[in-house]
């Protein structure tokens, strides 16, 4: 049989068993159950109050931006930090020294991230649904729309996940870095608050980021339709999302295979051990 | 046949230092071989080359058959790799790993070797058939140095490198290591290619010791032969009238020989030492840190 054919299936199997490790190993369990909880958190907090100019909760709008912003944590910070980590581990000296190691290296993360991100998605459209009004998840074309977008949202993130976690030299300097980051483009991106009600400038440079369309397609998916009236141009802008989604993962499609197979051709024993040498320093 | 390594005039250069001036040494199938050197002696930069971790500056290096530098998918099916330590996969299972890291071996299987080891038959091999269902975390160190063993061979590979494979052991873990390398050199006609700072080590599993220093191998041979080469004297001590003595002997036979014909029931505490490798190791390395470095290969003449 075809060897990349068969690295590419243990991939799959090894995505499922660490997506299995992730909800068994309580310290795992434990950040992601935080992670969503405190999204959830807020989200219940704004509960009360209205979308500025009409009569929708903005609690409900939120709770369907921040599934946006789960695949943006998922996909490019945890996707990152688990190749840093791992880097320093020897767990992609690993994968290196197994025939097409990297291939099945690369498609259990894939497999274990969107695991993840399915998980969340499941505890926060649950809460949604108990907790909140206005969800319009009743009809398949809503599904269909939350489908491709998530779809494509991985594709964009992931491979930027993993540019990101090969650019720093370990986990200690890729931390602060990348949470700041997260941070910046959250408030920029519109998924607290309507994008619309920042300076114009900012909803530009918002909109570079596939941040903000990943909010967007979440809103376009799972809120009544009506809720377009307050987004930029009136419109779910389903074309715009694809074409922006879509740039970023060709972009990191691109991009990803090249940095990764420079940081796999460093990857050596003895670059292991010095960096744990100087973590051990610090 | 061919060698399984054959490495000649290996350069490696940092900047303007160089790490490895011109080493060449050949391994035949089954041979196992030890690198020994002081610290920074090139050891771990020769292993790394010949994994095709690490760029050459310069020279010929043939590893199965090929050149580790463009080995390809195929040829890494039939090495095996242990470092000096590894802490991934810290959540797996034991068996579930190795089940999970042999199905990359399974196309790469040939009418000769079954690829691969079946998980079962080898965590019972390398001792760890109690400990099949633990996480990687929780074995202590000897354990986990045996499972990165077992993976390291869960491909069957024809040629294993062990690097400092036992730093850190205790007596009784590097003994089960031992066995176990024993076993796979017995079985498997495995060659082996391993780094060590212990001697002891070497002489038990090395068939072929090689010493590496100042960037050049400066020696060549079984451990018993280059004990013999460097130091043909035997070191003699016994007491005689509750007072000890110390003789270095070239026929350490003759001389005990001649000290019973002269002194007879007064010779005690007798105790007759060959040269070991460690005399032999020291000697060496002091010559080539001081005088102009020569090879000795060490031929049973």
């Amino acid at each position: 049989m075809n060897p990349a054919l068969v690295a590419a299936r243990a991939g799959l199997s090894r995505g499922r068993i660490e997506f299995k490790q992730a909800l068994t190993t309580p310290g795992d369990l434990i950040t992601i159950l935080i992670t969503t909880g405190s999204f959830l958190a807020v989200v219940i907090w704004t509960r009360h109050t209205t979308v500025p100019g009409l009569h929708f909760s903005l609690g409900t709008t939120t709770l369907v931006s921040v599934l946006g912003l789960n695949v943006v944590v998922y996909g490019v910070i945890i996707m990152g930090d688990l190749l840093v980590t791992e880097r320093e581990d020897g767990t992609l000296l690993r994968a290196k020294a197994i025939p097409n190691g990297m291939l099945g290296y690369l498609v259990g993360k894939v497999v274990n991230i969107s695991g993840q991100i399915a998980f969340t998605f499941t505890i926060t459209l649950l809460a949604g649904a108990f907790l909140f009004t206005g969800l319009a998840i009743g009809s398949p074309g809503h599904w269909l729309t939350l489908a491709w977008v998530l779809a494509l949202g991985l594709l964009a993130t992931l491979p930027l996940g993993a540019v990101l976690g090969s650019l720093f030299p370990s986990q200690r300097s890729a931390g602060g870095p990348m949470l700041l980051l997260l941070g910046g483009l959250t408030a920029i991106s519109g998924i607290f608050y309507p994008i619309t009600h920042l300076p114009v400038f900012l909803q530009w440079a918002g909109q570079v980021f596939p941040l903000y369309w990943l909010g967007l397609g979440m809103r376009s998916a799972l809120l009544p339709n009506a809720m377009a009236a307050v987004e930029i141009g009136h419109s779910w802008r389903h074309l715009a999302t694809f074409g922006v989604l879509s740039a970023w993962a060709i972009a990191g499609l691109v991009l990803a295979p090249v940095v990764l197979r420079r940081i796999a051709r460093r990857e050596s024993g003895s670059g292991v051990v010095a960096r744990r040498e100087k973590a051990m320093r610090r | 046949m061919k060698d399984v390594l054959d490495v000649r005039d290996l350069r490696m250069r940092y900047g303007k230092t160089d790490v490895l001036n011109g080493v060449s040494f050949a391994a035949r199938r089954g041979e196992v071989l030890a690198l020994l050197g002081p610290n920074g002696a090139g050891k771990t930069t020769t292993i790394e080359i010949l994994e095709g971790f690490r760029m050459r500056s310069a020279g010929e290096v043939s590893v199965l058959g090929a050149d580790p530098a463009h080995g390809g998918e195929a040829w890494r099916a039939r090495t095996g790799i242990v470092l000096q330590s590894w802490r991934d996969h810290a959540k797996w299972q034991v068996r579930e790993l190795l089940a999970h890291l042999g199905r990359y071996y399974a196309p790469y299987s040939t009418a000769n070797v079954t690829r691969p080891w079946d998980a079962d038959d080898l965590i019972e091999t390398v001792g760890l058939a109690e400990h099949a269902r633990k996480r990687v975390r929780n074995l202590s160190g000897g354990q986990r140095r045996r499972l990165d063993v077992a993976i390291g061979i869960v491909g069957r590979p024809e040629l294993l490198f062990l690097d400092e494979p036992t730093a850190g052991f205790d007596p009784e873990a590097r003994r089960d290591f031992h066995d176990v390398v024993h076993r796979l050199t017995d079985r498997e006609e495995t060659t082996i290619l391993l780094t060590t700072h212990d001697l002891d080590e070497a002489e038990r599993l090395a068939d072929r010791i090689l010493i590496l220093t100042g960037g050049t191998i400066i020696a060549d041979g079984s451990a018993d032969e280059l004990a013999r080469a460097m130091s043909g004297q035997s070191e003699v001590r016994w007491s005689r009238d509750g007072q000890r003595f110390v003789h270095a002997a070239d026929d350490a036979t003759a001389f005990v020989r001649e000290l019973f014909r002269q002194y007879g029931e007064s010779v005690e505490d007798l105790e007759v030492r060959r040269a070991s490798l460690e005399d032999a190791y020291m000697a060496l390395v002091r010559q080539a840190e001081h005088g102009a470095p020569r090879r000795l290969t060490a031929v049973a003449a």
